[in-house]
């Protein structure tokens, strides 16, 4: 049987809105048909009185009375949620503390000024917009999302060049910054290694080797899967690449990727070489000329890439700069190659690995039959002649034996005013020339003096093939071309890629006006304790706040949510602003 | 090309730069621009008697009792039915209305002049809470009361105010959020403020001590008499913003209890309506949601000129209306800030280390951000005759942000 009870406390104040809020809590305790939690004025009793609550207790009730009744199923109930009011009015929501969480980047960054980065998970189509937002606040973007048109890409990686900003992604699974890690990424200890990688997962195998094999990360930053294809050109690999090149903590650069575009890659290693410190390459399926090439070491795998980076980081190999090669020797306009080999094979070995430095390597005896030379006699820009190929032997010795016509060449090559670079080769032991270093080193010698009239430098290069056993004197051979001017060294390979180094030098020398523009990224916004902001899935948020780093996550939702037409209008009002 | 940065920053300057003071009281007929004998004003957007809710139908029927058109609920009906009267939006004559927010010719209205730019608007005198006409209660105690308001009260209020030389409203305004006010759902202080100032001037204005002590005790007791003049105050901010070529800013928000209304600045009189919403709310005993008429009434002006629900983090007291923690109220003032243009300068809180109340609700912002605005409000009963059953808070309903954005789209030209 329905049961009314009534509480009523003297001299007690709370607020209308509490005790409404009370009165509310008590009506949905189980076993209560309704209840009534009032002051006992005269009005507030008419109001119970509607609804059939009034006891005798209430009708004495004063003004100042707080007045407490129920009306429950039977007894119990009533009792039991009577009991229940003290707990009640001193509940407290669950979520207190939880933070404020604000609808926009802006309001974001006005509560957390100090945050450089700005991850970005939200769909596709609003991804871009939310990705420009950060920029213009100047914040560094993780872009999670996928599903951005690429020209949106393009459009994204072009504004944060010209502010000095990254965009990771779109697509961008996993980046690592200062020890923090960003999406989806492991706990890497710091180290001397950093790491840029078009993949997620790449980043994610490279960097996790590297901690297995006892080394650390710097940074690991991430550039979405198109990011090395021909349309966006590798803008964000290229300013990430620029940023660890900055970075004196960064000791060794590992850069991976899917196959990239060849243009692309091409440009990328360009800029890698001028690095200054180890970069251990790994583009997948990416055929390898080499393993290294001065300071780039090419692993044939993500694994080998880990394995070359700890041990370069370990064992830090002496870097030689383009200050070594003292440019400013050479005229303008110098920079040809001309190889004047006496020895084929030492000819073909030089043309494959040139092939790396230079566009096109012409030959007389070409291993690609397109870059055969016209006139075996004239060379054309960089050429590499044979000459002891018939054309040269008929009626006369082999050049192993007989330098005249070598020397003759010299002369002509060292006249040609494009001409940067001479190589010989001097093959010496049983059946060569007796003493080839006393007629070459003379000539060498005028050649030098020939070119540097006329106000150039000669750079002219030997590989010396031969034994200190042999009966000419290996060392006294060496001896005499090094002393009449020429760079020597026993080796083909050295010899070649210092020609290269060289002429690649000379070539970014007069092409260096198309640099990139925009500006550098402050290295001191990857270096200072990261605090983001999240927009999208919360729990990249979750886990940056369990790093210890803080982010603030957005309650982002869809502008207008979602209406094209008022999108745009937005739009179009924000560009005429 | 407009520029809508200039005009909005010009737009939300002159909200701010308002000084809205009471200088003094007079019959609706005498005062209210375009009044005339059977002309009734209500709250919100305009509206027509068969569209007319509960609430504001108790309340016209109210005010031709109250005036002696009427000597029965069902005689008022019937008039009002008639098309005798001409039903038109308090914010078509420079006044605003709680609630049902109706004003009949003979009632008496505060007169409150902007002194920076020399605009004024009008509100009728306050019932205090209960059953009250503004809620659409007529029963005879309510329009007794309104008669002694009318005959005693409003003729010694008017001779103190003088005396008084005039309230200047955002001075108390200032004063009272930080007190805990937040400028319209809880007017505690601001009203306590209000009646300190006066009391002194009835004292010495009223015809007897017995007439003082009555109204004294009446303000005193009344959380909400200092609301009325409050949202005159608060439109004459807004006004002295509006039609602004350009600005996307929100010059008036109201309710009439079926629609809710906006105006924009850029867009001059024309109103931007949607259905008006449900208020989530704390009841009354014995009322429940279902009781409840939708949103109703003009006090949105003080949302709208930068304080009530924006102003919320000086009210923590307020969040028991919807059931949160103080730091919903913290919450929802941070979230106003997200759609506002800029921060009041008079108006501050000092929770937020004094930064100013989030001022001028910008239509664009809005749209962007998803995000209507919030107010805090009372609630009254759907049916005409019952008042009050509640309070809470309720949001803006969008499509009167989108209509007005497009709207502003092909006025512009974007």
């Amino acid at each position: 049987m329905a049961t009314i009870k009534t509480e009523i406390r003297s001299g007690v104040y709370y607020d209308s809105a509490k005790l409404m809020q009370l009165q509310r809590s008590l009506a949905s305790l189980p076993g209560i048909q309704d209840a009534g939690v009032i002051m006992g004025t005269e009005s507030n009793k008419e109001l119970l009185a509607h609804i059939n609550l009034v006891t005798p207790e209430v009708e004495n009730a004063k003004p100042d009375d707080l007045v407490i009744v129920v009306r429950g199923e039977d007894e119990k109930s009533a009792s039991a949620a009577l009991s229940k009011v003290d707990e009640l009015l001193t509940a407290r929501k669950s979520g207190h503390d939880q933070e404020y969480q604000p609808h926009s980047i802006e309001a974001a960054a006005e509560m957390l000024p100090e945050s450089s980065w700005v991850l970005v998970s939200v769909a596709g189509r609003y991804a871009a917009g939310v990705a420009r937002e950060a920029l213009r606040l100047g914040k560094h973007v993780f872009l999670f999302s996928d599903n951005v048109p690429v020209e949106e890409e393009i459009n994204l990686k072009q504004k944060a060049r010209e502010l000095g900003l990254l965009v990771m992604g779109p697509d961008c699974g996993t980046a690592m910054i200062g020890g923090i890690g960003l999406g989806f990424a492991n706990k890497v200890r710091n180290g001397p290694i950093g790491v840029v990688a078009a993949a997620g997962t790449g980043l994610q195998q490279v960097t996790a080797r590297i901690h297995q094999l006892g080394s650390g990360i710097t940074h690991g930053i991430g550039t979405g899967g198109r990011d090395l294809s021909e349309k966006v050109g590798a803008m964000t690999f290229l300013q990430a690449l620029d940023v660890l090149t900055r970075d004196p903590d960064t000791k060794v650069i590992v850069l991976t990727s899917k196959p990239p575009s060849p243009r692309v890659a091409e440009e990328v290693l360009k800029t890698a070489r001028k690095a200054g410190k180890p970069v251990v390459v790994n583009f997948i399926a990416r055929a390898l000329t080499t393993l290294q090439e001065d300071n780039l070491y090419f692993a044939t795998g993500l694994d080998d890439a880990a394995r070359l980076a700890v041990d370069l980081a370990n064992n830090p190999p002496k870097m030689d700069d383009n200050q070594n090669l003292r440019l400013d020797r050479f005229a303008p306009g110098q920079k040809y190659f001309r190889g004047l080999f006496s020895g084929g094979t030492l000819a073909y070995e030089a043309q494959h690995i040139l092939a790396n430095y230079v566009p096109k390597v012409w030959a007389n005896a070409p291993i690609n039959k397109e870059y055969k030379m016209a006139n075996s006699m004239v060379s054309q820009e960089h050429s590499i002649v044979d000459l002891g190929e018939d054309e040269f032997t008929v009626g006369r010795l082999h050049p192993m034996m007989d330098n005249e016509l070598r020397i003759r060449r010299l002369f002509e090559e060292a006249a040609d005013p494009e001409v940067a670079v001479i190589m010989l080769d001097v093959v010496i032991g049983y059946g060569s020339h007796p003493n080839p270093a006393s007629e070459l080193a003379p000539a060498v010698a005028k050649a030098i003096e020939t070119a540097k009239k006329a106000g150039r430098h000669l750079e002219v290069i030997a590989v010396v093939t031969g034994t200190d056993e042999d009966p000419q004197d290996f060392n006294g051979q060496i001896e005499l071309l090094k002393n009449a001017g020429a760079w020597v060294d026993p080796s083909n390979e050295v010899v070649v890629r210092y020609a290269g180094r060289l002429l690649r030098a000379l070539a970014d020398r007069e092409s260096s006006t198309e640099e990139p523009g925009g500006k550098p990224v402050d290295l001191t916004t990857l270096k200072k304790p990261l605090a983001a902001i999240n927009v999208g899935l919360e729990s990249f948020a979750e886990n940056l706040i369990a790093q210890a780093a803080p982010t603030i996550h957005v309650d982002w939702k869809p502008p207008a949510g979602g209406n094209e037409r008022l999108m745009n209008i937005l739009e179009r009002m924000k560009k005429q602003a | 090309m407009i520029d809508i940065e200039k005009a909005n920053a010009q737009a939300v300057e002159r909200f701010m730069e308002a000084r809205p003071v009471v200088t003094g009281m007079g019959k609706a007929l005498d005062v209210v621009p375009g009044m005339h004998e059977n002309l009734l004003l209500h709250a919100g957007p305009p509206i027509t008697w068969d569209r007319m809710a509960g609430p504001m139908r108790g309340s016209m029927i109210g005010a031709l009792l109250f005036e002696g058109r009427a000597k029965s609920p069902e005689e008022a009906e019937t008039l009002l039915k008639s098309g005798k009267f001409e039903f038109s939006p308090c914010h078509h004559h420079g006044c605003t209305g709680p609630m049902a927010g109706v004003i009949s010719p003979s009632m008496t209205c505060y007169i409150v002049e902007n002194k920076t730019h020399g605009n004024k608007c009008f509100s009728n005198l306050n019932e205090g809470r209960g059953k009250v006409m503004r809620m659409g209660a007529y029963s005879s105690e309510v329009i007794d009361k309104l008669h002694w308001m009318e005959s005693v009260m409003a003729p010694t209020l008017k001779n103190a105010l003088e005396a008084a030389g005039g309230i200047d409203i955002r001075a108390v305004l200032a004063k009272a959020l930080h007190m805990g006010d937040d400028g319209h759902n809880r007017l505690d202080a601001a009203s306590v403020l209000y009646t300190a100032q006066l009391a002194p001037y009835i004292a010495k204005t009223a015809r007897d001590t017995q007439t003082a002590f009555e109204i004294i005790k009446f303000l005193g007791e009344n959380a909400l008499s200092i609301l009325n003049p409050v949202m005159a105050a608060c439109k004459t901010m807004t006004d002295a913003g509006h039609n602004i070529e350009g600005s996307t800013i929100v010059t008036v928000m109201a309710r009439n209890g079926t629609d809710f209304g906006i105006r924009v600045s850029g867009l001059g009189d024309q109103w931007f309506t949607a259905p008006a919403p449900k208020v989530k709310a704390l009841y009354f005993p014995g009322f429940t949601e279902e009781d409840a008429n939708p949103d109703i009434g003009d006090s949105t002006i003080t949302e709208t000129a930068g304080i009530g629900g924006f102003a919320m983090a000086t009210a923590p007291a307020l969040v028991t209306f919807i059931g949160g923690a103080p730091k919903d109220a913290i919450n929802t003032t941070l979230d106003m800030y997200e759609i506002t243009y800029a921060e009041h300068k008079q108006f501050t809180i000092p929770f937020l280390d004094f930064r100013g109340t989030p001022t001028g609700i910008d239509v664009r912002k809005v749209i962007e951000k998803n995000l209507p605005p919030r107010v805090n409000t009372g609630v009254a009963h759907k049916n005409p005759g019952v008042g009050q059953v509640g309070a809470g808070v309720v949001s803006a309903p969008m499509k009167v942000f989108e209509d007005a954005l497009v709207a502003f789209a092909e006025r512009y030209g974007f």
